[in-house]
């Protein structure tokens, strides 16, 4: 909980007086069996009518204190739970905003998404409901057992042993069930995984005659959750019937030493009513406090899994500012690796080993290589979304470590290879690449990205994307990042394996155009597709992380075999000779 | 406003459907609830009583004391043992109900045509099947039960209190309309907040959907701040909202220990003025003072009740939409089961659109023999997925009419014409599982030698035997630490292994790399011997060796032949085939 208190800190005076509140409410909800006790004693016992009077009176001032009280402490609760919420959730988006490459494959999107949402809001009610609620009802189950000693104390034992019998209870079926809950909660996952299933794999299932199939095992699965939900039930519906049983067997035994007592003239009849109600007050609060443990085991479990993610280590750190008297310059190769390794997580087989070659201002450089070889790890070393384990990467002569993380990545237009577009229109995605860019700037970006005439038809660049680019085909949206790209005129232009769904002729194309775009631009094209990079100026063969040759397209075809390999494979010999 | 109670009611009748074979536990979980109430109500009555036997020293009548208390221990069992039984029944109603509704949810799944699941996010339909039958079963049942024990128990109190006395009824049924007043503005107050904070919350977590989903673009475009920014925005909406919210929903609890509060004080001093009279007895006043306890709390609890029914009601409203979607046209009567086809497949004048606004396919015309091997060509968006979608039904023509061995799709069960085809998407798609059991999906029965000859044949046994559990790993749906390249050896084998008459390749080898992916086309070539298939491929050498070269463009056949007659047209083909060497 150390990583979370923080988040509390600004809230100290709301945490502290919200259960203060509380409490002032609770001792005067105790008071009411006492005044009660008295106007049966003294008000009816030796008819004073205006004791009643001023008594109800009292009653009446005692509740609304109470409530006066009560209402603070439920604003200062809310107010700290959600304040507390609402910090720690922009701190954990922070958090998530600076992870690297590295950390967000480890974890996934998925988890972070639902840590992000349903874990802090659960831990946000339990926070809520603590400082409602935690000192309140042990107070209300102790001060009622206090207030029946000063009544009398050998009537009141019944509550020393009533009290412990009823945690007893209480605690048991909540041990046996916390642990139930659980497997219910597994058992509902696998459905939910299994519903999913059935919709992103409905093609295939049906292409294969699946259906039956998959509905007799979601009906199994269904089966054996619905078994465990009908167990738990059956423990969990214990708890009322048990401890209406306890409370009430003990307001017999009350009522029996009370009459033992009041026979004996040590107590009065007003005395007997006035036990009576603390323990029916006790019974309330029992069952509130049980409530309150669930709420709060399920958010210590979800907080636990918060402050995971805050102790990830931060990401890559970089300089504010290049070091003094280091600039870049403009005649070094843009880009240039120096025996470059790279070792995904701790352990594992390199995935790049001693890389090195460089990339002169405006030349286009082709990677191609089989799946796996390496191709994609060598252009992420570039805009540092992952740091090499050896050797480094220089960018106009300067290390890309000492470049502000920022001011690197503005020089690099990366296209990748899922192509991700986000939720608003054509022209807000674009704006992506650079944020003041005009819409001429935008409508050029998208002329050589192939792009224009489609969105011209969709309406232009006010034509609206729905989320992840869903209304659009595959070809478009990867067209439209590669305009996104180019909006930002990078320095260097990196295209991931990002023309994949276009066909040859556009892809043909939007090279061209590339080639046609004016400035300096060093372009990288990862490709398994030879076409892509034969007309680069020199193309990079990688083989199992490794670099297996370097050259031009005529180079690279008389001597590189794994290039050959992968040129005939896909245009057998006599094409070329044609 | 009455719009949305029709459909509620709707909801509720579609409701009693799913209800009727729970009748029984229904109507005995109500006179479990009465009974249980009933005797909790009795309860302060016998407690009364035995306080009117303690009156003052030596004034203790023990005999009559000691005859009440075993009266109270049966009524105390009974009451239990009635409220573990109405648990049992709600539990049991409750948990077979939404059983038995997301069972039929699954079935309904898996006949919805494609044109919907495509249409529609999966995690949409999927909270529906899963959350919203949740909250449903959760608010619905539990909220029908406390509904009705609340009810009995104000009018139970009301009645024994008036049995008591009815001046102090008076008192009570006076303040009566106070507490229903708090609790319907506390009520209405919260709820619109509540819809307002979930509103927020669900902006909110679109953003964190989009924006932590993608954090890699995220950061390679340097956008953390301006999404920080977006971000910070709807959280301080949030912040305000929920507090607001959560502020107001917790006023009911103290306000209504408020009034409690006063009908406590009221009693008791009416009681207390009324027992000085001697209206009655001390003991009845303390069974009154503990009906005032129980009077307001089914108010606040019918309040809450109330907007938990109206949010079940509205997930039990998203679920049965979900069950009325149309289905699937049926099978034609007397559809005839495709058994072994011999593979001529025939299109004539067929249309087709996603919407009926654009038209995409028209008039468009195919014959091919058995054993034929079709490649498909053209540019993005010509409609090449389209077509398949078509030949597997996946989606109905709008017009004219398909056929395989000469009977129109329409007339063939669905199951066979689609097991007649073998389909490999260029999005491959692997169930959780074990690898055995994916690439098994489509011939259980396999043996182990037939599985490994397929995956060989796939050139998936090499990697396979590198997983940790070899043929045994279990893979995550979407297959996890798998490539792409690797899932689609996976769903080759898959094909490799039930080997159907006809085949459908659609980008079937695109993430593999193109050294393996000669070898495969080996395999794909003995494959494909005798059988009609149906190429789709970017890569020339796949399509050189095809017998009809179909060039698509905008839903059309502009130009059918074989690769060398297409080049001496000179034509599309031959511009789109030029474009791979164009300077």
């Amino acid at each position: 909980m150390k990583k979370l208190a923080p988040f509390l800190a600004p809230y100290k005076k709301e945490s502290v007086l919200g259960p203060l509140f509380k409490l002032l409410e609770a001792s005067f909800e105790l008071l009411v069996p006492l005044v009660m006790a008295s106007i049966i004693d003294r008000g009816i016992g030796s008819g004073d009518r205006g004791h009643i009077a001023r008594m109800c009176v009292l009653l009446v001032a005692l509740g609304a204190v109470g409530l006066v009280c009560s209402l603070t402490a439920q604003y200062f609760a809310a107010k700290a739970a959600v304040g507390f919420s609402a910090r720690l959730r922009h701190a954990l988006f922070a958090k998530i905003q600076s992870l690297s490459f590295g950390a967000l494959d480890r974890i996934g999107a998925t988890t972070l998404i639902t840590r992000l949402t349903s874990d802090i809001n659960l831990v946000q009610n339990g926070l809520n409901m603590v400082l409602r609620l935690f000192l309140r009802s042990p107070f209300i189950v102790l001060g009622a057992m206090v207030m029946a000693f000063t009544v009398d104390w050998q009537a009141a034992l019944v509550f020393v042993v009533t009290i412990p019998v009823l945690s007893v209870v209480v605690f048991a079926i909540m041990l046996v069930s916390i642990p139930l809950y659980r497997k219910v909660q597994q058992r509902l996952d696998r459905l939910l995984g299994l519903t999913r299933e059935t919709l992103t794999g409905a093609r295939v299932l049906r292409a294969f005659g699946k259906e039956e199939d998959e509905t007799a095992d979601f009906r199994e699965k269904n089966g054996a959750l619905v078994a465990v939900q009908q167990f738990v039930g059956r423990i969990s519906g214990l708890m009322n019937p048990l401890t209406y049983v306890v409370i009430n067997a003990a307001t017999l035994a009350l009522l029996w030493t009370g009459a033992i007592r009041v026979d004996g003239g040590f107590i009065t009849q007003g005395a007997v009513v006035a036990l009576v109600n603390y323990m029916s007050q006790i019974l309330v609060e029992l069952v509130k406090l049980a409530n309150l443990i669930i709420t709060v085991t399920k958010s210590v479990a979800c907080a636990g899994r918060l402050e995971a993610v805050l102790e990830l280590p931060g990401g890559l750190s970089s300089p504010a500012a290049l070091p003094d008297g280091v600039r870049p310059d403009p005649e070094a190769p843009a880009v240039s690796f120096e025996h470059c390794s790279l070792r995904y997580g701790e352990t594992g087989d390199l995935a790049l080993s001693d890389i090195h070659f460089s990339a002169a201002p405006g030349e286009t450089i082709g990677l191609i290589g089989g799946t796996g070889s390496g191709k994609s790890s060598v252009v992420n070393l570039i805009p540092r979304f992952y740091d090499p384990t050896e050797g480094s990467v220089r960018l106009s002569g300067v290390d890309a470590r000492d470049y502000p993380l920022e001011q690197l990545r503005r020089k690099v237009g990366l296209v990748p290879q899922k192509a991700v577009l986000f939720q608003g229109t054509v022209r807000e995605n674009l704006l992506w690449g650079r944020a003041d860019a005009s819409d001429e700037e935008l409508l050029e970006a998208l002329r050589a990205a192939q792009a224009l005439d489609f969105v011209e038809e969709r309406g232009g660049l006010s034509s609206p994307v729905s989320q992840g680019g869903r209304n659009l085909s595959g070809g478009q949206r990867q067209r439209l990042t590669i305009a996104r790209a180019l909006v930002r005129s990078p320095e260097i232009l990196i295209l991931d394996d990002s023309a994949s769904a276009l066909d040859f002729a556009t892809d043909a194309r939007l090279r061209r155009a590339i080639r046609e775009l004016p400035g300096r631009m060093t372009v990288f094209i990862v490709s398994q597709r030879a076409a892509s990079v034969r007309h680069a100026d020199r193309i990079v063969v990688l083989d199992d992380g490794q670099i297996v040759g370097l050259g031009d397209h005529d180079t690279l075809l008389r001597s590189c075999p794994v290039y050959q390999e992968i040129y005939y494979s896909q245009f057998p010999k006599e094409v070329d000779e044609k | 406003m009455k719009e949305k109670r029709k459909t509620q009611l709707q909801t509720l009748r579609q409701l009693m459907h799913y209800l009727r074979p729970h009748r029984a536990m229904v109507f005995l979980s109500l006179l479990f609830a009465a009974v249980s109430v009933a005797l909790t109500l009795y309860l302060p009555i016998l407690i009364g009583e035995a306080v009117d036997q303690i009156v003052a020293a030596g004034r203790v009548d023990f005999s009559a004391l000691s005859g009440l208390i075993f009266r109270m221990v049966g009524v105390i069992l009974l009451t239990a043992a009635a409220q573990w039984l109405m648990n049992l029944c709600n539990n049991r109603i409750t948990f077979r109900t939404v059983r038995d509704i997301r069972n039929e949810a699954i079935a309904h799944l898996q006949r919805l045509p494609l044109s919907y699941l495509d249409s529609h996010p999966a995690g949409e339909t999927v909270s529906r099947v899963i959350a919203d039958v949740d909250q449903f079963a959760d608010g619905l049942l539990m909220g029908f039960t406390q509904l009705f024990s609340g009810v009995l128990t104000i009018l139970g109190t009301l009645g024994f209190m008036l049995a008591i006395n009815l001046q102090i009824a008076l008192v009570v049924l006076l303040v009566t309309p106070l507490s229903l007043f708090v609790a319907s503005f506390v009520a209405k107050r919260t709820y619109s907040l509540f819809f307002r904070q979930s509103e927020t919350r669900a902006e909110q977590t679109a953003l964190i959907d989009e924006m932590v989903g993608n954090q890699k673009v995220v950061q390679a475009f340097s956008h953390e701040t301006e999404s920080e920014r977006a971000f910070d925005e709807i959280n301080d909406r949030l912040e305000k909202v929920s507090l607001r919210a959560i502020f107001y929903s917790s006023v009911t609890n103290p306000s209504t220990r408020f009034i409690n509060g006063l009908v406590y004080a009221g009693v008791g001093t009416v009681g207390a003025l009324v027992a000085l009279g001697g209206g009655i007895t001390v003991g009845s006043l303390s069974a009154l003072l503990s009906y005032a306890n129980q009077y307001t709390k089914p108010f606040n609890e019918i309040s809450g009740v109330v907007t938990e029914l109206q949010n079940a009601l509205a997930c039990a409203g998203r679920i049965f939409a979900l069950l009325d979607e149309p289905l699937e046209t049926p099978d034609a009567p007397g559809a005839r089961v495709l058994d072994h086809p011999a593979g001529a497949v025939a299109a004539r004048g067929v249309s087709f659109s996603y919407r009926p606004d654009r038209p995409l396919i028209e008039n468009f015309n195919l014959s091919v023999r058995p054993g034929q091997r079709i490649a498909l060509v053209g540019p993005t968006g010509c409609g090449k997925t389209t077509l398949i979608n078509l030949l597997m039904r996946f989606y109905e023509v709008t017009g004219g009419s398909i056929s395989v061995d000469g009977t129109d799709i329409r007339e063939i069960t669905r199951e066979s014409l689609r097991r007649g085809y073998g389909m490999v998407l260029q999005d491959t798609w692997l169930k959780e599982g074990t690898v055995r059991e994916n690439i098994t999906l489509g011939r259980p029965d396999a043996t182990e030698e037939e599985l490994i000859s397929a995956a060989k044949a796939a050139h998936a046994h090499s990697f396979i035997k590198k997983l940790p559990e070899g043929y045994d790993t279990v893979i995550p749906e979407d297959g996890g630490s798998l490539s792409q390249g690797q899932k689609q050896l996976l769903c080759i084998a898959r094909i490799m292994l039930c080997a159907p008459p006809m085949l459908i390749l659609d980008e079937a080898t695109s993430s593999i790399d193109t050294r393996t992916e000669l070898k495969i086309q080996e395999a794909f070539a003995r494959l494909m011997e005798g059988r009609t298939s149906f190429i789709v491929a970017h890569r020339l050498s796949t399509i050189r060796e095809a017998d009809l070269i179909l060039v698509m463009n905008k839903g059309q056949i502009v130009e059918q032949g074989t690769h060398e007659s297409l080049l001496a047209q000179g034509g599309f083909y031959a511009e789109l085939y030029q474009s791979q060497f164009a300077k």
